[in-house]
């Protein structure tokens, strides 16, 4: 599986992640040869095999719906790089 | 250097139980290590030293009361991914740098309900993704044995720091490896616990079905103390097994008669170092003159897939895991962009180091529409296959044994430039987190002067016997008595 500039842009922009022209070229060639290593897994005959999900089988967990004191505002807008008013400030998100 | 650093939990507590010595004197011994060691092996990120004297102090008037329990006053390190409530948790990267977490994990609050005392954080590949720990944000580790060689990771500060007495043991967190391999690299005990078996609440999630926290100690003994400590159900964890928790060290004295263990021959693949490969034979042989039954003809051919399902489900995980550092909430934050969307951008591409993008983009791209199918779905099916050969290996088997890796530590720089290989170092032990099974590596042997470690794996839930065959292979042998010299 080769991949192509424009699907390691495309993938990138999926993540959200910027990338510098060194990334994309390197992460072009990186990603393609990681990508032929998963081949092997073409030999592996997987009709009528479920998918693992977990490694333990738990089924649904439930707690009973109990109330208990949530953490301060204050200590959660701690760690927030902009605040404004108790909530987290961020870029305009409409023009 | 002060001896008391080089003292295990068990004789630590001793010597506090009869008041030889106070939490205090260990604490400041600790610390002196750190002090004298740090600028050579760079296993801490941050040091605490003003709360652990205090959590020193506070252990002692505890101890003075009768209230002495079995790793109170005694000091540890924490892999730098475990949530400490107003200590830094970095994760060992630029986007964590400056996190303070407002909680304690789980196993954090249990230490501290057992009075230990908290050093400080420990270095690790960022985000626990890596083997050497050069992936780290802030500087590499170095091997106490060799400087020139690497801890593994992607615990190799816990690793580093325990087998260096700059701590007496430490917590380390493993996804595929990342407790055993650096703990076999330094030459100390390192277990991986069964999925469910100890709280991931705190834990920085990288991948969630694989993530387990375990401990990194001196010996076997100590190893089954943390586990005494921190293993149990957790309701703050849903993945979390409400299963009853043994007291680990009472198994540890029997012997291994009656005890069947395979060796599955895939564990000992082409690549492998002629020197590891001798050492873990004799090591085996050991365990038969220890009454073992021993077969050597196991074989489990679907582990030669497990390094690729790896490579999918774990970066497919992380991919959606890591996206909750969009620079709003907590961590760096790039400013300087014109939308919402950009900052975002910029703020993982100045924020995350090369390996963590690396996973990030191949996750992304295994999960993404066309492609799920053909990645993460067929990944998950031949987990499924993974599991399934084990479950029907420990019908026959109460323990397989295999090298913890198929060589020793490798050089500073070696791998880092090649994904691939440095993926192939975890061969050996990421099978077990795909298929969610206790694993222990312990000191086997020695070549060209870096540690060999053997890994046993048991049945889940068995953490017990995988102990108990460590313990009798480590009393039989002096590995674990060696320090390097730095």
């Amino acid at each position: 599986m080769k991949l192509s500039r424009q699907q390691v842009e495309h993938v990138a922009w999926l993540a959200r992640l910027g990338l510098s022209e060194d990334e994309i070229e390197k992460f072009t060639v990186e990603l393609s040869n990681i990508l032929e290593n998963f081949e092997i897994l073409n030999q592996v005959d997987i009709a009528d095999v479920p998918p693992a999900t977990h490694a333990v089988p738990l089924q649904s967990v439930f707690r009973e719906d109990q109330s208990f004191p949530s953490y301060p505002q204050s200590d959660v807008l701690a760690n927030a790089p902009k605040r404004e008013e108790g909530c987290f400030k961020v870029k305009p998100v409409l023009e | 250097m002060n001896k008391l650093c080089q003292l295990t939990i068990h004789e630590a507590h001793e010597l506090l139980k009869r008041s030889e010595i106070s939490s205090v004197d260990l604490t400041k011994a600790t610390l002196e290590r750190i002090a004298e060691v740090e600028d050579k092996i760079h296993a801490c990120v941050t040091v605490t030293e003003d709360i652990a004297l205090k959590q020193a102090e506070e252990a002692d008037g505890y101890i003075r009361n009768g209230n002495i329990t079995p790793l109170a006053g005694v000091p540890t390190l924490i892999k730098d991914v475990i949530c400490t409530a107003g200590i830094r948790t970095t994760c060992s990267s630029k986007i964590l740098e400056n996190f303070v977490p407002p909680y304690d994990a789980t196993v954090i609050k249990k230490l501290k309900t057992q009075k230990a005392v908290i050093l400080g954080k420990a270095n690790m590949d960022e985000f626990a993704m890596g083997s050497s720990t050069e992936h780290s944000a802030f500087f590499p580790t170095h091997n106490p044995w060799n400087l020139n060689y690497v801890p593994g990771g992607s615990s190799g500060g816990p690793a580093a720091a325990v087998v260096a007495d700059e701590a007496v043991y430490a917590l380390g967190s493993d996804t595929g490896g990342s407790i055993r391999q650096p703990a076999g690299f330094c030459g100390v005990v390192g277990l991986k616990p069964t999925y469910g078996r100890v709280s991931r609440f705190g834990l920085v999630a990288f991948a969630s079905s694989l993530d387990q926290i375990g401990p990194i100690t001196k010996d076997v003994t100590d190893c089954a103390l943390v586990m005494n400590a921190i293993a149990g159900y957790d309701s703050m964890d849903s993945t979390s097994v409400d299963y009853p928790v043994p007291n680990y060290v009472s198994y540890l004295k029997r012997d291994l008669k009656g005890l069947r263990i395979g060796i599955p021959r895939e564990y000992f693949v082409a690549g492998m170092q002629e020197g590891v490969k001798s050492a873990l034979e004799i090591a085996i042989k050991k365990l038969e003159e220890l009454g073992a039954e021993i077969d050597w003809e196991v074989s489990l051919p679907h582990t030669k897939y497990a390094l690729a399902v790896y490579y999918i489900v774990a970066p497919s995980e992380a991919s959606a895991n890591l996206a909750r550092y969009d620079g709003v909430k907590y961590g760096f934050s790039e400013q300087n962009a014109s939308s919402v969307i950009e900052a975002m951008e910029k703020t993982r591409q100045f924020g995350f180091g090369t390996e963590v993008k690396r996973r990030i983009m191949l996750g992304t791209y295994a999960l993404s529409a066309g492609y799920y199918d053909a990645y993460y779905l067929k990944a998950q099916k031949v987990r499924t296959l993974i599991k399934q050969e084990y479950e029907q290996a420990f019908e026959k088997y109460d323990a397989l044994v295999t090298p913890t890796s198929p060589t020793v530590a490798f050089k500073l720089g070696e791998k880092l430039e090649d994904p691939m290989q440095m993926y192939l170092s975890d061969v050996c032990t990421l099978p077990i987190n795909i298929a969610g099974i206790p694993a222990i590596s312990v000191p086997a042997g020695f070549v060209d002067g870096l540690p060999v470690g053997m890994q046993v794996l048991g049945k889940p839930f068995n953490e017990e016997t995988i102990l108990r065959i460590a313990f009798a292979y480590e009393q039989a042998t002096e590995w674990h008595k060696r320090k390097p010299e730095i």
